[in-house]
């Protein structure tokens, strides 16, 4: 046993609205700059969809995640590293801009400095790449926003693998849900495997997977590596760019921006222990359907003692087991098992988890009629297909998506029931595995789900790691080429832009 | 004191030292004072098309030419003369592979300097450095391939040990290296002059992820175990602050192995 922790987190899809705060406090803080005008280190999808970049899920197109060969070894998908050499000089499988969106802004400035004209003057699109007029937007970060578009085009959405989805197409049985993406920052990430460079490392600390901007010397092999495309070229930079989970709030105990804005407060964020030599056997599952139970068994259980010993004595600090034994995300993940992991089939691990969201029922004609089954709402006839959910969460296996699902709705009934009729009625519980007392606790954290409760952080101890004496000076947190000195006029002499470093001005 | 003064002299007597220098100056530099600008510039984001083709024409093209002036350049002449390969051998080889190669070269790099010249997205991302050193390596390749025309009319293998014995005499240290090349063709004069002034401009172009592609095949494939990379922060490795926890504790550890050890 080699016992790491990782603050993992936990998206509750049941309670997003879809308001994009998350991506747009995102965006502000990481990607205003040239670029990575395009790239959203988070963005929200509207499912079903392609989403972005287009078709993403889509693996037999785009290569990201892991195969596992008929030995039982795992290799990425675009090719072992030997092929992933050879295609150095240019990479088959990497998106195009387009595939993504070519980003542009409005000519605002237009508006105001246009001269007398018979037509009121507009604010016409230019490309962000080119400073050109665009004729036409073809795409953008949200091109399906609430179902937008065709249905033939959003039906090419990949979860719709074994599901008839013809009748999907109709306005009385459509269905819709969000999902917000930012890395995964998994366990066994396809992006780090695929750098020749040896640029992207996960933290032992935290887990958080980073970038080393020093070392990165765009190959862009983690780019294709990536099988949620959540790593992204920065054409200006030449550097691969990805979500940093916000390291530099997070080691202060402070939770990311995108999870400290959400409206909806559907994001949660603790520890989780994690046994790193049951990593790779985890992976290498032999089917698919059960990467979603070998990820569950590579997590420790904090209140073991036995697993408490040997954190310690692995160095995990005592600050962190404690928060490991409060973290709602243990809670959701392994005591409740109602989070999932996104597209566990491509065998990342992926650590970013989701809780499906419930739905309407879906028979229109027996409305008033709701289809029970054992005096609770059958899952199975919500106006999202259980089908759908299981091929985006548990790569097809439907049980314990409708096992999860029960469980969110026996909540429902059963605090409709305490609230309502003033009765804790524990039959409710038992018929989903659970006890009032358990019910009455998943309501604090996933309905009310204060603050406190969504985040457990504990702070990073760079006492222990790091000599004060030794940073003393440096450079401190740097987008680019900021510690460079080398500076002589506009760029430096090697071609890096000229950042200028400036202290912060009070002004009144 | 200028009486004899002779422009061959600083060309193939004296630049390829400075160039060497500002070759190997300039990386070291580079490589430690501005890391985050040591990367190969790639495009292919922006547009794919004409990259595909043109890259790898142009790349597997002039890795071919270059390990063959390399090899060819630097093979010392008593070497060949104890494998038995005669001048005029050895001179086939090089045109037989080497114009092959150098013709890659240069349709690949006719497609990416088009692209970059012509492409709006490209045009538009391109800095002065990245089109100089385009235009320059196209020009490289078209008088390299013009230099065949010359090099076929004498295939006794007699002028190439000529330059055989100047590369050998630069990197020997041999002041009188110059001597040997000052009545060549000027093709292939050309042809050297614009070879160091490539050299010279390498630290402070896009070309420095040369570098970087010779080192990370050795860096993947051999001095990297398994695909993952963990980086701690933690002073001590594993082991030994296992080891020194279980002295703290004046017990051993827990006996918690997993199967998967």
């Amino acid at each position: 046993m080699k016992v790491r922790a990782q603050i993992g987190k936990v998206l509750n899809l049941d309670k997003c609205i879809g308001c994009h705060t998350c991506s747009v406090t995102c965006k502000n803080v990481w990607t205003t700059r040239e670029g990575v005008e395009y790239a959203w280190f988070n963005n929200v999808e509207t499912k079903p969809g392609t989403g972005y970049p287009t078709d993403w899920e889509n693996q037999k197109r785009w290569n990201g995640g892991w195969v596992r060969s008929a030995s039982g070894k795992l290799h990425p998908k675009q090719g072992a590293k030997w092929r992933i050499l050879a295609n150095i000089f240019a990479n088959p499988s990497m998106p195009e801009i387009d595939d993504y969106y070519e980003p542009f802004d409005f000519d605002y400035d237009h508006l105001k400095s246009a001269p007398d004209m018979d037509h009121f003057p507009t604010a016409r699109p230019r490309s962000k790449i080119t400073g050109e007029r665009m004729e036409k937007i073809e795409k953008g970060p949200n091109w399906e926003e609430i179902l937008g578009g065709e249905f033939s085009k959003r039906s090419q959405d990949y979860n719709f693998e074994d599901v008839q989805k013809e009748i999907y197409g109709e306005y009385e049985n459509t269905f819709m849900m969000y999902l917000p993406r930012l890395c995964e920052h998994c366990l066994n990430p396809t992006c780090s495997a695929s750098c020749p460079s040896g640029a992207i490392y996960k933290r032992e600390e935290d887990g958080i997977v980073l970038i080393d901007q020093e070392k990165c010397r765009g190959w862009r092999m983690c780019v294709s590596g990536c099988p949620y495309k959540k790593v992204y070229y920065n054409w200006e930079s030449g550097k691969s760019e990805k979500c940093t989970f916000c390291y530099p709030r997070i080691e202060s105990g402070q939770p990311t921006v995108c999870s400290e804005t959400c409206v909806g407060r559907i994001r949660y964020l603790g520890v989780i222990l994690y046994d790193a030599d049951k990593i790779e056997a985890a992976a290498s599952s032999e089917r698919e359907t059960d990467l979603y139970g070998a990820q569950l068994d590579v997590f420790l259980d904090p209140n073991d003692p036995e697993v408490i010993a040997a954190a310690r004595r692995d160095g995990v600090p005592e600050d962190w087991i404690e928060a490991a034994k409060v973290s709602p995300i243990w809670k959701m993940a392994m005591d409740w098992k109602v989070a999932f992991p996104l597209h566990p089939e491509y065998r990342t691990l992926p650590m970013v988890w989701y809780i499906p969201p419930l739905s309407p029922i879906q028979n229109a004609a027996e409305a008033g009629q709701i289809a029970m089954s054992d005096q609770m709402p059958d899952v199975r006839s919500l106006r999202i297909p259980v089908k759908y959910l299981a091929n985006m969460l548990t790569a097809g296996d439907e049980e314990p998506i409708v096992h999860a699902l029960e469980r969110m709705s026996a909540m429902r009934l059963y605090m409709r029931a305490l609230t309502v009729d003033g009765v804790r009625d524990e039959g409710i519980a038992a018929r989903v595995g659970m006890s009032g007392r358990m019910i009455e606790d998943m309501y604090k954290i996933m309905a009310i789900a204060d603050y406190e409760d969504r985040f457990a952080i504990p702070t990073a101890h760079r006492e222990q790691n790091e000599e004060g004496a030794d940073i003393r000076g440096g450079c401190g947190f740097t987008d680019g080429n900021g510690c460079s000195t080398g500076e002589t006029g506009k760029t430096s002499l090697f071609g890096g832009k000229k950042k200028s470093f400036a202290l912060p001005l009070e002004s009144f | 004191m200028f009486g004899d003064f002779d422009i061959n002299f600083v060309i193939f007597g004296v630049m390829p030292y400075v160039a060497l220098t500002v070759f190997l100056f300039g990386s070291i530099a580079r490589y430690e004072r501005d890391p985050f600008t040591w990367k190969s510039s790639s495009s292919q984001l922006l547009r794919r098309k004409q990259l595909i083709w043109g890259s790898i024409l142009f790349h597997v093209g002039i890795l071919t030419v270059f390990f063959g002036h390399l090899v060819g350049l630097f093979t010392p002449v008593w070497v060949l003369d104890a494998l038995g390969i005669p001048y005029g051998l050895k001179q086939w080889m090089a045109v037989l592979i080497g114009g092959p190669a150098g013709v890659a070269a240069l349709i690949g790099g006719t497609m990416l300097l088009h692209r970059r010249l012509f492409d709006p997205r490209i045009r538009a991302t391109s800095s002065f450095a990245d089109i100089l050193i385009m235009v320059l390596i196209w020009l490289q390749l078209a008088i390299g391939l013009l230099t065949i025309t010359q090099s076929l009319q004498h295939m006794d293998g007699a002028e190439m040990v000529r330059f055989m014995t100047w590369s050998q005499s630069v990197v020997t240290w041999n002041i009188n290296a110059w001597v040997t090349v000052v009545d060549v063709h000027w093709l292939f004069k050309l042809h050297i002059f614009l070879g160091l002034i490539i050299t010279m401009l390498f630290p402070f172009t896009r070309l420095v992820h040369i570098w970087s592609g010779f080192a990370a095949p050795v860096r993947y494939l051999l001095t990297r175990p398994g695909y993952q990379i963990v980086r701690s922060r933690r002073h001590r490795p594993l082991e030994e602050r296992r080891r020194a926890f279980d002295k703290r504790q004046a017990k051993p550890g827990p006996s918690a192995t997993t199967p998967a050890e």
